[in-house]
């Protein structure tokens, strides 16, 4: 499919993404202004305020923004999970512009003015209003102008804590191995971008000095603006908060994470159980979500709760990792853990295909001497569980020359296919596996603990959750799974199709 | 005493400091309805420091200033600013703001809307207001620009005038038409005007009294023609300045 076809058939779905965005966007930098323009005010009349209000700003903009969301989620009334987390963090990024633009415009204002007006007899409010304000308004629009470009970047890291936006694209892309996916999320976000800088710099010219003329028309648009973005506000708060009944089922951002909660959700979905989904979350974010109790359900493995989440030392018995789970989950969490799926997803070490038969590799020790001048890709997780890299290392007795790179799950696949790197660890369901022509090499030291994939879900729901968990249990095999993959990583078909075809053949 | 030959403005032992120096030492001063006023000086003298202790831009370290008879502490500043018109040398015209919006400004904070009374004004200063009204501030000459803030300082028809050397940045001839417009402007409408300058010649168009600063201390004050026929040193060498 070339890029028009693709814009072509997704234009509908872009069009939902790109107003979340811009809603994502409108309302965080509307939240931003209300907030920072009278604190900028206010910096300009207590010196003392000063250190302490640029200093927080600027520590704010410092903060990595997957962090920064991550942070936000277990705060009460402004954290969970989508749009409203998304915005409150922007609206942070988005503060220090505001407020220091403000703050300068201001205290840049010529001192024989302000004196003028104080002769004149105007009190602080009105040289506020009728001198301060109006003169300092290209650089407080200049500020607003700098937050906007910011968050319509960092918008579409939210995209990791189920916010939408172009960002889902981006990450999708980067995911499914898709550069339609990619230049679409991040065509559109750099057009969004341009077009904003282009907007509000408009309107700041017009309050340049000598542009009268044409300032009330400019008032007018500011105002409609406001009344606009209040709309939004009401809109996005609306759809941030969990209403009624509903379940709401998770996964993390990858696509077999994305294709098991679909599966659940239309199965929940053909027993008239109403069902809301957040999928697509980054990091550990769904275990938080349903730790704060804004997600009810999402799809994990044993070997990952076990070994990442509970922080135990890796065993390779798929029945203990499997029970100690269930009972610390429940213990500790508060958490049910449903019966194992039937499949396990465990890390896969993965060659090109064209190497691994030229030299005949079969398991991982057969790739030990040659790996000694290879260069190893690993994903962050990989680099840093308990059951990755180190002990990996170890196992097998490797002597990589070169220090491993560490990127992107996502992008090890592509590194692989592109040579820039030999040897990756991927996941044994991947659909990718089979389309890129990449070959598995077998885990004959039984390093890897099991990943068998269940659902975890809160307590409160399991209950109306069981007799589908039961008609799950085991009812996925390996080979289905790696199906499904790749029918949305290699066919670039929707995960609700495929996750639908399974649940309408079993 | 009759009210009109009262003081308007009064000093009383008045000093002023800044950051532990004395600026002003010992002023005392009594301005009459009516009278204009000036200040005369080298920079530094303290001039424009008096001239600021009136509307309470500052207010004096020791001693008292009394407009109207009251103590200017005792006055609400904001109300006591908006009864004294003030025009400084430049730059305190909005420059966001039309002419018309500028000299009109003074009546819309008191809430009194400017309809015709901004064309009176800029009648009163040889402005043409349908040419000028519209204009920017930048889009004038230096005298055009000291013409609108005369107008502006005007506008609620103050008693007090305070002018910190209006036409000093103006060009010879620009600033000797002005002054003579002045004068007649502020005898016609019987405004009591302190005005500081470091112009003999322009003390004595305008002055009904001159007062001589030097140092923080006011050491001559009299009429022009006093001036004129005084011995002291300083008095001399300002004659000197406009002598041939």
């Amino acid at each position: 499919m070339n890029f028009l076809e693709f814009l072509q058939a997704n234009w509908r779905e872009l069009l939902t993404l790109t107003r979340e965005h811009i809603v994502i966007v409108f309302v965080s930098t509307l939240i931003a202004v209300v907030v920072g323009v009278p604190l900028g005010i206010l910096l300009t009349r207590s010196k003392s305020l000063r250190a302490p209000v640029l200093g927080f700003a600027n520590v704010m903009q410092t903060v990595p923004s997957l962090a920064l969301f991550a942070l936000l989620i277990p705060i009460p009334f402004i954290g969970g999970i989508g749009a409203r987390t998304a915005i409150i963090a922007l609206s942070l990024y988005a503060l220090l512009p505001v407020i220091r633009n403000t703050f300068t415009g201001i205290t840049g204002i010529d001192p024989k003015l302000r004196e003028s007006a104080t002769a004149l007899g105007m009190t602080t409010w009105q040289k506020l209003r009728m001198l301060e304000l109006p003169l300092a308004a290209p650089v407080i629009l200049t500020g607003i102008r700098v937050a906007v470009v910011i968050s319509v970047g960092v918008a579409t890291v939210a995209a990791a804590i189920g916010a939408g936006g172009l960002g889902t694209y981006i990450f999708r892309g980067l995911r499914q191995n898709d550069n339609n996916l990619l230049l679409a999320g991040a065509v559109l976000s750099a057009l969004l971008a341009l077009t904003c800088d282009f907007a509000i710099g408009a309107i700041a010219r017009s309050f340049e000095i000598g542009r009268k003329k044409s300032r009330t028309k400019h008032i007018g648009i500011v105002a409609a603006g406001v009344i606009l973005a209040s709309i939004l506000i009401s809109i996005a708060l609306a759809g941030g908060g969990r209403s009624g009944e509903r379940i709401v089922v998770a996964s993390k951002d990858f696509t077999e994470s994305v294709i098991l909660a679909e599966i659940l959700a239309q199965m929940l979905e053909r027993e008239g159980i109403a069902v809301e989904r957040q999928l697509e979350l980054g990091g550990n974010i769904p275990h938080d979500g349903l730790l704060a109790g804004s997600l009810d359900v999402y799809p994990e493995y044993t070997g990952t709760a076990y070994t990442a989440i509970l922080k135990k030392p890796p065993i390779t018995d798929p029945e203990t990792v499997y029970n100690e789970t269930k009972e610390e989950y429940s213990s500790r969490f508060g958490l049910y853990l449903s019966p194992p799926l039937g499949f396990a997803n465990d890390f896969a070490i993965l060659v090109r295909g064209k190497v691994a038969r030229e030299a005949n590799l079969r398991t991982i020790s057969d790739a030990v001497p040659l790996a000694r001048n290879w260069q190893a890709g690993f994903g962050q997780d990989f680099m840093s569980r308990s059951d990755g890299y180190p002990g990996f290392v170890k196992a097998y007795g490797f002597a990589f020359s070169k220090q491993p790179r560490e990127m992107d799950l996502a992008l090890t696949y592509r590194a692989l296919q592109s040579s820039e790197v030999d040897i990756i660890a991927g996941n044994s369901t991947d659909g990718l596996i089979a389309a890129l022509d990449l070959v598995q090499l077998e885990d004959t030291r039984q390093y890897f603990p099991p990943y068998q994939a269940v659902f975890v879900a809160r307590q409160a729901v399991s209950k109306t959750l069981e007799p589908i968990f039961d008609r799950l249990a085991g009812a996925i095999s390996t080979e289905d799974m790696r199906r499904m993959n790749y029918e949305v990583d290699g066919r670039k078909r929707t995960p609700a199709e495929v996750a639908g075809e399974w649940v309408g053949n079993n | 005493m009759n009210k009109d030959s009262e003081s308007i403005i009064e000093f009383r032992e008045v000093s002023y400091d800044v950051a532990g120096a004395r600026v002003l030492s010992g002023i005392d001063l009594e301005i009459a309805r009516g009278e204009t006023l000036v200040l005369l000086g080298e920079s530094g003298c303290g001039k424009t420091t008096t001239l600021r202790l009136i509307n309470r831009l500052i207010d004096a370290t020791m001693g008292e200033v009394r407009v109207r008879a009251r103590a200017t502490i005792d006055w609400d500043p904001i109300e006591l600013r908006r009864s004294i018109g003030y025009v400084i040398q430049d730059g305190g015209l909005f420059p966001h703001m039309t002419v018309g919006e500028n000299v009109g400004l003074p009546l819309s904070l008191i809430d009194r809307p400017p309809a015709n009374k901004v064309g009176e004004l800029l009648d009163l200063v040889h402005l043409d207001p349908v040419k000028f009204a519209d204009r920017f501030p930048h889009e004038l000459s230096g005298g055009q620009r000291q013409r609108v803030n005369v107008a502006r300082a005007l506008a609620t028809d103050p008693e007090i005038l305070l002018l910190d050397e209006p036409f000093g940045a103006l060009d010879a001839l620009t600033r000797r038409s002005l002054q003579k417009e002045f004068k007649s402007l502020i005898s016609e409408l019987g405004k009591t005007a302190v005005f500081v300058t470091h112009d003999l010649q322009e003390a004595i168009l305008l002055g009904t009294r001159i007062a001589l600063m030097e140092k923080g201390k006011i050491v001559f004050l009299g009429t022009p023609a006093e001036f004129s026929s005084s011995t002291l040193p300083l008095a001399r060498d300002y004659m000197e300045t406009i002598a041939g």
